[in-house]
């Protein structure tokens, strides 16, 4: 997928964060996103690496937009971002609502999948 | 360029997109004539596709799929060296999409099937992982993809990654393609709908010399249905005005320049060469390759792959993947279409991706209007 999907950097070990996308848990590497990442900080993810850090007053509105777009559809959201596979590292968060929201009882990300990222 | 037309867009407000396709209308009764406008990104089409979105185009107004599925344009023999590397031996990685290509002959998923180690992976340093768990192993990443890859792959083979990892690079860079395709004579395009999160790497900014030179419009979008639609409303407002433009759509995500350290790690790494887009063109510049610094990371370097891989399928003859990635043809164009060839048994890369145009077509059942 072009599609980076936006998530909220939870905890940070040197070039690697923790984000939290919906319910789930990936790690996220910082190399290349080019400005000072913190906690709380909203960064768009391609292919485990942030791409871009969201403006604060942009944030709501982008998640709304992928909101919008996945039409309440979590596992094509975590298809984007590859957690849906069991030896992917994936950790389910808290059973509270993610950052979008709408915690999906029914999800599965050890669902197992063949096909996780088209690479662009 | 950018514009504060979208800061306050309701991204699911339907008395909006009421509102965006009245303006389209009015364009197009401006305009009086038919408009072709291109986009170069396999999400665009999803969104298109996904929300119907053609259906609430205006008539006359086409909206094609260029050359934005990085699967897709992915060509054969670079599929075939991928093959040939996992029956030799060595660990294959790479991402979902590419698992089940077709080769000139073969896909990985056959190789794998006859006992290769092809492993999918969803980033390059996952990739690399499997290189530090396995020492004993050579694994190859086989990195497909845009600007949006490349930068990660570039970043993982400067962060000293472990000896026996490497990298076949298939990637490829946009720009050079959207001009083959400006240049197409039979490819009548209007504007340019640019892929948003490709132009969050590089900018904006950087298709000033395109809009100057091929004096066509382009306007990067984003991916949600309002986007798209305001990304044509624009794109319309400069055919009507016959000026060739640039302007930026989705400035959440991009800015002028771009995000400077994905490129410059980009471009630290890779270098342009001329290379085949699967059955699009030879194009200049539009192949991402290893510098020599890297040659040491280069899985083209460091196995000595038959240039000659692959076998030879007399199906692919018949697929039109390139002409339909080249906005010539429709997938109801290609005798393959839905017989031969489908989500199950692919023939042509087009049919195998979610962004390829053959398979959104397949699965939205229909025929969309292109």
């Amino acid at each position: 997928m072009c599609l980076a999907i936006p998530g909220e950097v939870v905890e940070i070990d040197g070039m690697e964060a923790r984000a939290e996308f919906w319910d789930v848990e990936k790690t996220v590497r910082l190399d290349i996103v080019g400005e000072t990442v913190e906690e709380g900080d909203y960064i768009l993810n391609h292919a485990g690496f942030a791409i871009r850090k969201l403006p604060d007053d942009q944030v709501e509105e982008t998640i709304e937009i992928y909101e919008a777009f996945l039409e309440g559809d979590e596992d094509e959201a975590l298809e984007e971002i590859g957690a849906e596979g069991g030896d992917l590292g994936i950790e389910r968060g808290p059973s509270t609502p993610g950052p979008m929201g709408k915690p999906d009882p029914e999800l599965d990300p050890m669902a197992d999948r063949e096909e996780t990222s088209d690479g662009d | 360029m950018a514009t504060d037309s979208d800061k306050d867009l309701q991204f699911r407000d339907p008395d909006t997109a009421e509102e965006l396709t009245e303006r389209l209308e009015e364009l197009m009764d401006d305009i009086g004539e038919p408009v072709d406008v291109m986009h170069v990104c396999g999400s665009h089409e999803q969104a298109i596709a996904k929300f119907g979105l053609r259906s609430l185009l205006p008539d006359g107004l086409s909206v094609r799929m260029g050359p934005g599925c990085p699967v897709c344009v992915t060509n054969m023999p670079e599929v075939d060296e991928a093959v040939a590397l996992a029956e030799d031996g060595k660990v294959v990685a790479t991402y979902g999409d590419m698992f089940r290509v077709p080769g000139t002959a073969r896909s990985l998923e056959d190789a794998k099937a006859d006992g290769a180690d092809v492993r999918v992976v969803y980033s390059a340093s996952e990739a690399a992982d499997i290189a530090a768990e396995n020492p004993g192993e050579e694994v190859v990443f086989f990195a497909t993809g845009f600007e949006t890859t490349a930068a990660p792959t570039a970043a993982v083979l400067s962060d000293d990654p472990p000896e026996n990892f490497s990298v076949l690079s298939a990637h490829k860079y946009v720009p050079p393609a959207m001009e083959v395709v400006a240049e197409m004579p039979d490819t009548n395009i209007d504007g340019f709908l640019a892929a948003g999160h490709a132009a969050t790497i590089t900018g904006y900014g950087l298709f000033e010399e395109f809009v100057a030179d091929y004096d066509i419009p382009v306007v990067v979008g984003g991916f949600e249905p309002l986007d798209v639609l305001l990304g044509l409303e624009r794109l319309l407002e400069y055919v009507r005005d016959g000026e060739a433009g640039l302007e930026n759509a989705y400035p959440r995500a991009v800015s002028e320049e771009g995000n400077v350290q994905a490129r410059d790690t980009m471009w630290d790494v890779f270098e342009t060469e001329s290379g085949e887009w699967r059955g699009i063109a030879e194009i200049p510049a539009a192949n991402l390759a290893l510098r020599e610094e890297y040659a040491a990371s280069d899985a083209r370097e460091r196995f000595d792959i038959d240039p000659d891989v692959g076998g030879e399928d007399p199906l692919t003859e018949q697929c039109i993947c390139g002409d339909i990635m080249a906005g010539k043809a429709d997938p109801d164009g290609c005798d393959l279409f839905g017989e031969e060839c489908t989500p199950q048994n692919p023939v042509g890369a087009c049919m195998v991706s979610s962004e390829g145009t053959c398979k959104i077509w397949y699965e939205y059942g229909g025929q969309p209007d292109l």
